[in-house]
Parts: structure tokens; sequence; C-alpha cells
């Protein structure tokens, strides 16, 4: 049963990924930026979910306390670091979102401590038996979790007017605007929902582990750059498959490879080589 | 004003020659070719690992050191190759890849030192004062080279292909040939100085040459600003020196980096080298009127 023990382990973790994994990508889409920064958020929201649970005991409103208040802070982060340097070339906004990135790192830890913070009382802790497997509630809540936030977003893309001068935006800014479409409106929108979801997975991966420290960000991070990169940048779909393909193939790595790389290698090795045979990523379209 | 030359400013002296070599072979291919990489610090270690190993097993010290940039430039051409096939965003990716494999892989392996790295490297045979010099010596040639490089046809060649890469090529610049060229040089020098470092310290282990270190590498030539040799020399020295002058400063040294690197770019992109030139600009107006 190892084998298939190890695919849901792979799955939670790629549950993780693709939450933080759709934001980034919905800010390539719109805006053309890697935006880094967004593991900070990432954070932060791990960070505000424990603190909110430790001060009322209720992990739901911590939950969307963090999501409200991460999408806040990720709508902030657009008006006063991006929107000014969207006229430069991409390497500038990608190098000052790693600045900024390593000074959140930096801030998390002057006011948290280094050693991060737990639950008073840890939540979801509970053990399940689900096909002969034990598995944590916060696993299967995680899982659960993930596939609801993702299923709405693309509810909201799909039916809403918010979703279609979204979508239109991404396409085709010029005509958009023309149509009447604010694009700042969407930009901030869009902000706030890819940070909301960053939290989301902040929030759960502090339950899962009950632990949140100042640096739970940078690996995921990267990670993220990784995934959007192999789903072919800006493209939802293709990123939500990267996401749980890169969580079930390091859980069988870190077994079958773990002496030759260590976990966050593969992660790499596998981004590298793909996109060595296929620039455009896994299920990018060729631009000709 | 006497300046007592002691052991402390030698070391001082030596880290920085080390940190203007590495920032200028980055500048090699980020600033002149314009092909932006995160990973610089691999090649960096590249040439660490090698002239340690090399050294321990008693080959000479330069001879160890050249060797180091050898294999440096060896993986460096390997991962320039990725840049023929990818560009801009997907190139940078790439590179932090090259960034986090390199640390991935070594610590992993037992003949590397695995997790605890490799210790007790052998003496560089200069002296403090000599080995101090060697470094020194050593960035001033960087420096002049660059410098050269830029007036030359190759130099005009990695600027068209910085600048716009399709058009270098339609007017029948060798763009893959060039790109590599650019890896090549600038991973040998990457990796000369980092057989230097391991030289200097006497320990290495892979957190010395991970994604931190390739973005502080990067941040000396952004900030410095980048292509500007001039620049980026005095951003390395300021970037070294900074947190040794103010030791207090240690602990928000990286929250310095981060805010400094995030300043930089959100006010002024062209880095240091972009702010005194507007700062001139602005002077000789006043003097005008």
């Amino acid at each position: 049963m190892l084998i298939f023990e190890l695919f849901v382990q792979g799955l939670v973790q790629g549950s993780i990924y693709a939450l933080i994994a759709v934001g980034l990508t919905l800010v390539y889409g719109l805006l053309r930026i890697l935006h880094v920064a967004h593991a900070g958020l990432f954070t932060l929201g791990g960070y505000c979910g424990v603190l909110i649970t430790n001060e009322t005991g209720s992990l739901t409103l911590a939950l969307l306390g963090a999501m409200m208040l991460v999408g806040i802070v990720g709508m902030g982060i657009y008006k006063l670091c991006y929107q000014p340097i969207l006229s430069h070339p991409p390497f500038v906004a990608l190098i000052a979102s790693i600045g900024l990135f390593i000074a959140m790192e930096e801030l998390y830890r002057l006011a948290f401590g280094p050693y991060g913070i737990s639950f008073n009382q840890p939540p979801l802790q509970t053990s399940v038996n689900f096909l002969g497997m034990h598995l944590k509630l916060a696993e299967i809540i995680t899982m659960l979790g993930a596939a609801l936030l993702i299923g709405a977003l693309a509810l909201l893309s799909a039916r809403t007017r918010i979703g279609v001068a979204w979508r239109a935006t991404v396409t085709m800014p010029e005509i958009a605007e023309s149509f009447g479409i604010n694009i700042e409106q969407v930009r901030y929108i869009n902000f706030f929902v890819g940070s909301a979801l960053a939290a989301a997975a902040g929030v759960m991966v502090a339950v899962l582990n009950n632990l949140v420290e100042p640096t739970m960000g940078s690996v995921p991070s990267y990670k993220a750059l990784a995934i959007i990169v192999l789903g072919g940048l800006g493209d939802v779909r293709g990123t939500l498959i990267a996401a749980l393909a890169l969580g079930v193939i390091e859980a069988y790595g870190t077994i079958y490879l773990g002496h030759l790389l260590d976990r966050d290698a593969i992660a790499f090795a596998f981004l590298i080589i793909v996109l060595m045979i296929r620039p455009q990523g896994l299920f990018g379209r060729a631009i000709s | 004003m006497s300046i007592d030359f002691g052991a402390y400013e030698m070391t001082l002296l030596t880290t920085i020659g080390i940190g203007v070599t590495v920032a200028l072979s980055l500048n090699l291919i980020t600033g002149f070719c314009g092909q932006i990489s995160l990973g610089h610090a691999a090649f960096y270690g590249t040439g660490a690992y090698c002239a340690a190993l090399l050294t321990k097993s008693g080959v000479p010290f330069v001879l160890a050191l050249l060797a180091g940039g050898a294999l440096a430039a060896g993986v460096g051409i390997i991962v320039g190759l990725t840049s023929l096939r990818v560009r801009h965003d997907f190139l940078a990716i790439t590179t932090m890849g090259v960034s986090f494999l390199f640390v991935g892989v070594v610590r992993q392996q037992e003949f590397l030192g695995g997790e605890m790295g490799v210790s007790s490297i052998p003496d560089h045979g200069f002296g403090k004062l000599g080995f101090m010099l060697f470094a020194l010596a050593i960035a001033l040639a960087v420096a002049v080279f660059s410098i050269y490089l830029k007036r030359t046809w190759m130099g005009y060649a990695f600027d068209s292909i910085a600048d716009d890469e399709d058009t270098a090529r339609t007017v029948g610049i060798d763009v893959g040939q060039y790109k590599l060229t650019a890896f090549a040089l600038g991973t040998a020098i990457a990796g000369i100085a980092g057989g230097l470092y391991a030289h200097q310290v006497r320990f290495i282990s892979p957190d010395s040459f991970g994604f931190i270190e390739s973005i502080t590498i990067l941040s000396m030539v952004v900030i410095g600003g980048i292509g500007s040799v001039g620049g980026i020399i005095v951003a390395a020295v300021v970037l070294t020196m900074l947190p040794q002058w103010f030791q207090f400063i240690e602990d928000y040294k990286l929250l310095l980096y981060g805010g400094l690197l995030f300043a930089m770019m959100r006010f002024s992109p062209g880095g240091l080298a972009a702010l005194t030139n507007k700062l001139l600009k602005r002077f000789a107006a006043r003097a005008r009127t």
C-alpha cells in the first residue's frame, strides 16, 4: 500500500502547490510579472491563521480573516510595487519582487522570532481511517478545501461579469478597455483573489505542520515558479495539473531518488528537462 | 591618522576582491550579454568545490584554481545551452533551478562531503598579505578585461544581443555562439573566485552557494547598475563592507539586501550608475543656468 499512500501524500502537497501557483499564474497572465513575493503572502497567511486561531479559538474565522487581510495586502503590493514599474523590462519587476520577498521574510523573522509559532491547541489532528490508510483530518480538509476554492474560482471566471472582464483583459487588454472594462479594477481583483488563495494555502500548511516559520515560503515560492512555467505561463488549467503532478512526483522521488537529489531539487530537475524539450511548458501553446 | 593595517583589514580586502571578481563575472553574462542568471552561485560553488578537493589531494593551489575555473566554465556552457532554448523570464526560472539543483545534488554526494561540506582545506601558501594582493590583482584584471571587452567587436555583439536578440540575428550576428561565450567567460571567472573563497575561509558547505548567495551576487550587479563596471565595483565594495563596518547590522543584513534591491528597482532600475548620471546631469544643468 506504500505506493497508494505516497500518491495521496503527493496529492495533499500538490493541493498546496496548486493554491499558491494559481495566484502566481493569474498575475503572470495579466501583467507578465514573475511575482516571487507571492510566497511572502502565503507565509503571511500562515501567521494570520495561527494568530487569529489562538486569539479567537475559531479556525474558520482565522481562514476567512487571513484570506481577507492577505488579499488586501496583495492589492497594496500591486499598487505600491508593481504598478509604477510596469513599463520597464520584465527583469526589473522580477528582481524587485525577489528583493521584496527577502525583505518580507526578514520582517516576519524580526517580528515573530526565528523559530516560528504554533497553535495553542492544534486543530484537525484527529486520525481518520480512509480506504485502509490513516490520514489526518487536516490532510483531507486540505485536499477538499483546495478543490473547493479552485472550483469556486473556475465558476467565478466562467459565470460572472467580473470573470468575463478578467478573461477579456488577459486575452486582449486594449480591446477589453475599449469595451469599457476598467483594467485597473481587474488587476486589483486579480491580486486580491490570488493573494487570498495563497493565504488559504498558508493556513492549511500551518495546520498540517502545526508550525509557521519565517522561511516557510522560500521553497514553495521558487517551486511555484517552476510549476507555472511547467503549466505554460498564465495557463490556469496547466498550472493545476503541473502542481498535482509535481506533488506526486516529489512524493515518489523522495523515496526512490533521495540518494541522488534532495526533495527540493527534484522539481527543478524536472523543470529543466521539460523546458529543454518543450520551451513553452508542458501545456503551453507554442508561440511561433 | 594612521591606519592599522592588520590581519582583519587584509581579510576584509581579500573578501572585497573576491566579491568584486564574482560580481563582475556575472556582469559579463547579465550586464553585457543581457542573459539574466539567478544561479550564479552554482558556478562560484563549482569552482570552490573543485579547487578545494584538488588542493586537498595535493595539487598546487594555482593549478587547482585554474581547474576550478575550467570546470565551472564547462558547467557554465551546459547551462548556457539553455539560454539558446529559453529567454527572459523562462531563462530566469531555469537558472534559478540550476541554483537549487546544485545545492540539492551536492548535499547528497558523499565524496563532496554532503551536508557537512569540505573542511580543513590546505593553506594557499601565499601568506595573508600575498593572498590579499593576489585576490585584488585578479579583481583588477577582471575589471580591466571587462572594460577592454566592451570596446571589442565581441563587446558590441554582446551589446546588440542584450538590446534586441532578433535584430542582432538579422544583421548576421551568431547569437548562440556569443551567448555561450559570455556564459563560458563569466562562469570561468566565477569558478576562479570560488577557488579563492574556498582557500580563504578553508571550509565550504552547500549552503554557502545557495539561492540567497546567487541573489547577493545579482544584487551587487543590479544595485551597481547592470552593465556598468564602475557602478558594480562600488556596489560590491559597499555591500561587502557594510555588514563588516556595522556589526550590529548583521541581524538586518538580509533585510537591507532585500530592501535595497527592491528600492533600487522601484526607483532607479538603472542602479547606482544611472542614479549618478542623473544627479550629474542635474548639477550640470544647474551650473549652466
